[in-house]
């Protein structure tokens, strides 16, 4: 499958992949943080402000309905790309981080009380476990939290143990960022409907990896970011089935959420736009629609499939190179290399690979939780996207080497 | 890596391999942590002054090489200057790190402290070299107070 996906013509599409960082080629394995953007996102948001800059639901002028219509089409493609039911049912934010948030102030303030719990795992990163605990010291309510195993695996027994009557949501990674592990979703979704809790799913690492169908899923919430998914910042989703939608109250107040205002009243307008107060991002979603046309016509499965073997074979490397000890070893794992290198503390391990033009991620992730469930106060994480090469993994290999000459 | 022996010169290294005044203290003057929050490195100073002069200075934690040998390294030149010839020490060798890289580093009276120059052609690693400093003044003002309160 993988002799079909033909990474150097991909790359071919990232315009920032062809410079040379410290007299090296830019090897960038750090897309766990961010992804680069291909050519066609780039020319997306060009043509539209070269053609179509308007703002959007006023005025009858054609640039205003050209605007308009890109961003309904934008939205259209986030629907099909997660398979949501509806349209109105894509609420377009400023990344995952807003739109748990969103959920937390919105859906938490209003059915979530005194003694309720909310249920999160071990391996989050501080986006889904902030919003919650503030959620939680606002309402009086108890974070409950599934502990992992030594390899990163979720333990799915205490977490049907934790489970109960109490229990009001469970938010969810679907790709740890700091370890690589994908959690049974489907289950955890299942499992936490039977006790009658709603369930949010952290897609924020994981919908540029694999495809995700938020039906099949049954999820309540999933949310995820445009700029990891080779779309620009500044945009990002939040899939919520409409009927929990109907029932949350605004999350801000502004222009294009109402549909009438007095100063005694205002009704609100319908989903989504109940909750897209003011001018959005409207080239940010622009962007995000060429960025999953991009993704889903190089095909979800064909560029997981690369990622697996990536994955593999950077995992197979990583264990026979000297000195490294890989963080996050699960089964069922995706994308991401966490390890600790013997002797070369990974902040000096990230400015030896610097020199040499590589791009990882040194420190604790935004995921400190995760850091001290291992004993450790950072790791190096080299995470991969579509365009990563077998060679660049040998070049951070060879890199882990001369730091361990250079330490030794 | 020519640069890079730059800023991981042998006495970093060394440093960073065998920390020097690495341990806690019994009834410290002044003691202080640091953090780093990008980063996750910490750091505690531990302090005895006695008359305005440092008897012992001593310091443990975990961070980078960087972070580990300035520590080691300010632990090793302070002890028995005075709180003035600490605070003045702190100040130059924050001008040092934090100076144009492009001209020739101000080293004079930083003695060993001036392998730190190499550090200045690496934005994101100064906060690396100076958290034991920032930690130390921390520590002295402590130290300070407590000699007021006594």
């Amino acid at each position: 499958m993988s002799e079909a996906f033909d990474v150097w013509r991909v790359r071919k599409d990232f315009p920032i992949l062809e410079q040379r960082v410290h007299g090296h080629p830019l090897v960038y394995l750090d897309n766990a943080a961010t992804t680069q953007k291909p050519r066609a996102v780039l020319e997306a948001i060009r043509r539209y402000y070269e053609e179509d800059n308007a703002n959007i639901h006023r005025g009858v002028h054609t640039l205003s309905q050209r605007a308009t219509a890109a961003h309904d089409a934008a939205r259209e493609r986030v629907r099909r790309f997660l398979n949501a039911a509806r349209p109105e049912e894509i609420v377009f934010t400023r990344n995952a981080t807003e739109s748990i948030n969103l959920v937390a102030q919105s859906y938490g303030r209003a059915f979530v009380g005194e003694g309720d719990e909310i249920v999160i795992s071990a391996m989050e990163h501080h986006a889904n476990i902030v919003p919650w605990q503030m959620l939680c010291q606002e309402r009086g309510a108890k974070l409950v939290v599934v502990p992992m195993d030594d390899s990163g695996t979720l333990l799915m027994d205490e977490f049907e143990r934790l489970l109960g009557p109490r229990t009001k949501l469970v938010a969810i990674s679907h790709l740890s960022n700091a370890l690589g592990t994908i959690n049974p979703v489907a289950e955890i979704v299942a499992m936490a409907h039977r006790v009658g809790a709603r369930v949010l799913v952290d897609g924020a690492q994981a919908a540029y990896h694999m495809p995700v169908d938020v039906q099949a899923l049954d999820c309540d919430f999933y949310v995820f970011s445009g700029h990891k998914l080779y779309g620009p910042t500044g945009i990002g989703v939040l899939y919520g089935k409409a009927s929990l939608l109907e029932e949350m109250p605004p999350f801000m107040g502004g222009g294009d959420m109402i549909l009438s205002v007095t100063f005694e009243e205002t009704i609100y307008n319908g989903l989504p736009f109940k909750f897209e107060a003011g001018t959005p991002d409207i080239s940010g979603a622009i962007g995000l629609g060429a960025a999953i046309d991009y993704l889903t016509g190089l095909g979800m499965e064909r560029v997981g499939a690369w990622e697996r073997e990536l994955l593999k074979y950077g995992t197979e490397a990583l264990q026979s190179a000297p000195g490294v000890r890989l963080v996050g070893t699960a089964r069922n794992k995706a994308s991401i290399l966490s390890f600790v290198l013997e002797g070369v503390h990974p902040h000096d391990v990230g400015t030896i690979l610097d020199q040499e033009g590589i791009a990882v991620r040194t420190g604790h992730h935004c995921a400190q939780p995760v850091m001290a469930r291992f004993g450790l106060a950072a790791t190096v994480r080299a995470s991969l996207a579509c365009y990563n090469t077998r060679e660049e993994i040998d070049a951070l290999v060879s890199g882990l080497k001369h730091a361990r000459e250079m330490f030794g | 890596m020519s640069d890079l022996r730059e800023l991981y010169q042998e006495v970093i290294l060394d440093h960073n391999r065998k920390p020097r005044n690495c341990r806690p203290m019994e009834n410290p003057t002044g003691k202080a942590e640091g953090h780093n929050p990008l980063c996750g490195d910490n750091v505690t100073i531990y302090l005895d002054v006695q008359d305005g002069v440092i008897r012992d200075v001593s310091f443990e934690g975990s961070g980078c090489a960087i972070s580990k040998s300035s520590a080691s390294l300010m632990t090793s030149v302070l002890k028995g200057k005075t709180v003035e010839e600490a605070e003045a020490l702190f100040q130059r060798f924050h001008e040092l790190v934090t100076s144009d890289p492009t001209r020739e580093p101000d080293v004079e009276g930083l003695g060993k402290l001036a392998v730190f120059a190499g550090v200045r052609e690496y934005p994101v690693r100064v906060k690396c070299a100076s958290l034991a400093w920032h930690t130390l003044h921390a520590a002295l003002l402590q130290s300070a107070a407590t000699v007021t309160t006594e």
